[in-house]
């Protein structure tokens, strides 16, 4: 009896569905293996992470909080792996967009400034994060670097800048000396949408964001050229979709939903801007982006189920001290079983038979 | 008729290699439905069928490449199991593909070192490599890299590669679609050889007049299934024909009366400097196409044709908007789309990842070329049922065979797409068709309808330009043929003037007398 792995006629569009699902399946499983060497009770430790968190109305709202960020800027990466531009820097992304964005608030911080301040400051964040993500692109397309490094070193440039800043020009003066900004005026914050509760426009935001993802992907000509750009190049060429252009494209996009997930996150559940306004969202969302199979639908059922590892990772530290990194390794280890269950999409496993004992081939 | 060979032809002989009830089945699917075969000794055999018929799947589980479903296969007699190539090379099994693996950057010596164990050192397996070549009238020199070399050559270095295991079988799969006359003549006087010295070839083939000629024995596959083992000499091309397809092929055939028109498409001193290492430069091309008049370009493969195709489709542009002109417009420097605009159609050589995307569905493959000018999309969006309707359109029309209304590119054979392919183009009422290998690797029945396509398009006053490397096939269609050489293309000849001979030579890259050419200039 052998095992063989067995190329399909057609792609599965079945294990396209599933094959998520069988990733986390791996991943649940290893993860007990992985609680029980940490002398957890595992199935305690799941209950942590996975049941506790939908069991109350603050952590389900802090769940969809958590999400909104993860699924914008997976939605503007997902563009980006569909038309083959790789962009790993979207967490600078996002950081440049908080920056840009939190100038203005900063800026009429105590004035009588009215409605006009928070759509200005999504307006410049996304315009900054669009921009911040161009540079990689360009160097992609003009000199031929690897945008996976240049956009993954701007990350780190992101991270200094916002350093920078908070701890010299915007420093609350006020703030005993933390490195961070006054809170943000009324005017400069996303309205809640339950009052007293965590939830707030962003979440709608980020919805609008997948509805128009869907849209563009399955309806409009730009979204068949992304897909066919990504799918077959030398296609797309000769369909007349230029490679280059949609690079700029798919980066401008996705660094500009990545730069309003990052206004958004500071004008909203932070409050002001700091170091440390992101747990890895940037990096957490290709892990979304791939787990939605780069499909809108897909990612925002995607995201969900990350934030919820993450506010179930907190729980689990609190109720059970188990640390906080291990959430990181579940992340991890996700991506790799997604990756590793897609082959399934094309193949399939068969076992084979040999009809009978034959003698083998000699050497 | 089995085995009623005139000769006995080592009847008495036992087979070399028998498969017995060899099945394959992919699903649902059987490629292969219980073949037997017999390959012996001294023996040309030649595998006979249409693409799809199960020609390769037999092939690949005789090389190891695939496990058989049910049956079994058996060498001098013993069954085996083959788990791979190189078990199927160490009982004396070798094989030439019909695309060739070889490194452009490395030389002959070192491409062929990569296919051997590598048990002997780099400089006794290169001088047995010149010792194979020179035997076998196979001249390849070891030191010169892949990439200076014609299509020919390279052939030559996966021949020797496999002739330097000395096997008893050779399995060649269409060896001479990549040769010219001349180049395929040498082939067979090197196969005949090796036929004498008692190997066994498996000869893998649609050029019917060929496998007359070469062959000893033919097997004839069609829907995965034997239909019957011939002498190929005791047949003619038709029942061959007849055989492999299961009824008569259409004979294709021009509309009498056919006029020129107006020039459609015109070439002006083209030249283009190679995109890529290794690439052709085009050099000075020139040529003036009408309407309802088919040329056809002749030449082996790697001349140009590429380089010329780009060049036309807008692939790549030129500076100079002046030297290619469809519709009387100046279009050198004009994106494909625009070309398309324009009302050029194209069709590429390469009809997975070329002319289609393989894993998309074919109304999104009718969309890839359609978008510009077909009516397929409004403000942006696509229309799916303007898409859809190319797909039936396409179906109906050049009889498309597949599983469902829309499936993937991928998943039709060869023939079925290129079908489809030629169908989406056509259907735009294309003033200027640019075909590159029309029929390359298409069945029979396929083939002869997507020929008298193109003959009907020009008839419409359509001017199409065909690149075939199939001489036949160019003879059958075009009314004038050019030859393309290391980037040059000759005058075109009329095609009743354009005999077998004065292409081989243009091919091999002489010139005709010139007093002949200066005149054809003119033309």
């Amino acid at each position: 009896m052998q095992l063989v792995l067995e190329k399909r006629a057609e792609r599965s569009n079945t294990i396209a569905l599933v094959s998520p699902l069988i990733a986390i399946g791996l991943t649940i499983v290893t993860m007990v293996i992985l609680f029980a060497i940490l002398g957890k009770n595992p199935l305690l430790a799941l209950h942590a992470y996975f049941i506790a968190p939908l069991t109350d109305s603050y952590s389900l709202q802090e769940i969809a909080v958590k999400a909104t960020p993860l699924v914008m800027i997976a939605i503007g990466l997902s563009l980006c792996y569909l038309a083959n531009a790789w962009n790993i820097g979207a967490e600078g992304q996002f950081l440049v967009g908080a920056v840009a964005g939190s100038w203005i608030a900063v800026k009429t911080q105590g004035t009588d400034a009215g409605a006009w301040v928070l759509p200005a400051m999504f307006v410049l964040a996304a315009a900054a994060g669009a921009l911040y993500a161009l540079i990689p692109a360009i160097c992609k397309v003009k000199f031929g670097a690897s945008e996976i490094l240049t956009s993954l070193m701007l990350v780190y440039v992101a991270d200094l800048l916002l350093d920078y800043l908070v701890r010299g020009p915007w420093r609350d003066p006020n703030g005993f000396n933390f490195p961070t900004t006054a809170e943000f005026d009324s005017v400069a914050t996303v309205p809640l949408l339950i009052e007293g509760g965590r939830l707030h426009l962003g979440s709608i935001i980020a919805l609008l964001v997948v509805a128009a993802a869907a849209i563009l992907l399955g309806r409009t000509i730009k979204g068949f050229e992304i897909r066919v750009v990504g799918a077959a190049p030398r296609a797309a060429r000769f369909g007349g979709f230029n490679a280059n252009q949609l690079i700029i494209l798919t980066f401008a996009v996705s660094g500009a939903l990545a730069g309003l997930a990052g206004i958004i996150e500071v004008a909203g559940p932070v409050g002001h801007l700091q170091p440390g306004i992101s747990p890895g969202y940037g990096f957490t969302a290709i892990i979304v982006a791939f787990l939605g199979r780069l499909n809108p639908l897909g990612i925002l059922i995607a995201g969900l189920f990350l934030a919820l590892t993450f506010i179930g990772g907190e729980q689990a530290q609190i109720a059970m001290k188990i640390p906080l990194d291990v959430t990181k390794v579940f992340q991890g280890m996700l991506l790799f079983y997604v990756l590793a269950c897609d082959s399934l999409i094309l193949y399939r496993f068969k076992l084979s038979f040999p009809n009978r004992q034959v003698a083998r081939g000699t050497h | 008729m089995l085995d009623s060979t005139p000769d006995g032809l080592n009847s008495g002989e036992p087979p070399l290699l028998r498969s017995i009830g060899l099945t394959k089945r992919y699903g649902d699917f059987l490629a292969n439905d219980s073949i037997d075969i017999d390959i012996r000794p001294s023996e040309i055999h030649a595998l006979l069928g249409e693409n799809g018929a199960g020609k390769s799947t037999l092939v690949k589980a005789i090389y190891g490449l695939i496990q058989p479903s049910a049956g079994e296969i058996r060498w001098q007699g013993q069954p085996v199991v083959l788990s791979g190539p190189s078990e199927a090379r160490s009982l004396g099994i070798g094989m030439v593909f019909q695309h060739f693996s070889l490194f452009d950057n490395l030389t002959v010596a070192e491409n062929v070192a990569l296919g051997l164990d590598g048990k002997e050192s780099f400089k006794d397996m290169s001088s047995r490599l010149e010792q194979v070549s020179k035997l076998y009238g196979l001249p390849l020199d070891p030191r010169r890299e892949v990439w200076q070399l014609s299509v020919g050559e390279r052939q030559r270095i996966e021949i020797v590669r496999a002739l330097m295991q000395d096997p008893k079988f050779l399995i060649l799969d269409e060896p001479t679609a990549v040769l010219t006359p001349q180049e395929a003549d040498q082939l067979f006087i090197v196969l005949e050889r090796l036929k004498a010295e008692g190997r066994a070839i498996l000869y893998i083939s649609h050029k019917l007049e060929e496998v007359k000629r070469l062959c000893d024995t033919a097997t004839i596959l069609r829907g995965g299934r034997k239909v019957e083992t011939c002498n190929p000499r005791h047949e003619t091309a038709a029942s061959l024909a007849r055989m492999m397809v299961g009824g008569e092929i259409k004979e294709v055939k021009a509309a009498s009366g056919r006029t020129t028109t107006v020039p459609r498409l015109v070439v002006n001193d083209l030249s283009l400097a190679p995109a890529e290492a290794h690439g052709v430069r085009l050099e000075h091309i020139s040529f003036e196409l009408k309407g309802g008049e088919i040329l056809g370009i002749a030449g082996v493969a790697g001349n140009g044709q590429d380089e010329l195709f780009a060049a036309l489709s807008g692939e790549r542009l030129s500076k100079d908007p002046g030297t290619v002109v469809i519709e009387g417009i100046a279009a050198g420097h004009l994106s494909i789309t625009q070309r398309r605009k324009l009302g050029a159609a194209f069709v590429p050589e390469e009809r997975l990842g070329h002319g289609t995307a393989p894993r998309m569905k074919l109304s999104e493959n009718a969309l890839l070329t359609g978008h510009a000018a077909s009516g397929m999309v409004h403000h942006g969006f696509i229309d799916t049922a303007a898409t859809l309707k190319t797909v039936d359109r396409a179906t109906e029309t050049f009889d498309v065979r597949k599983a469902k209304r829309d499936p993937e590119a991928a998943s039709l054979s060869g023939g079925n797409l290129q079908k489809f392919i030629v169908g989406r183009e056509i259907l735009r009422n294309p003033a200027v068709l640019v075909v590159s290998q029309p029929t390359w690797g298409v069945d029979a029945g396929a083939a002869a309808v997507i020929r008298q396509a193109l003959l009907d398009l020009a008839t419409a006053g359509a001017a199409v330009l065909v690149t075939s490397q199939d001489l036949d096939e160019l003879a059958e269609i075009a009314d004038r043929i050019a030859v393309m050489f290391h980037g040059k293309l000759s005058a075109p000849l009329a095609t009743r003037e354009a005999s077998r001979e004065k292409l081989g030579l243009l091919m091999g890259g002489s010139s005709l007398e010139p007093k002949e050419a200066a005149h054809a200039v003119g033309a």
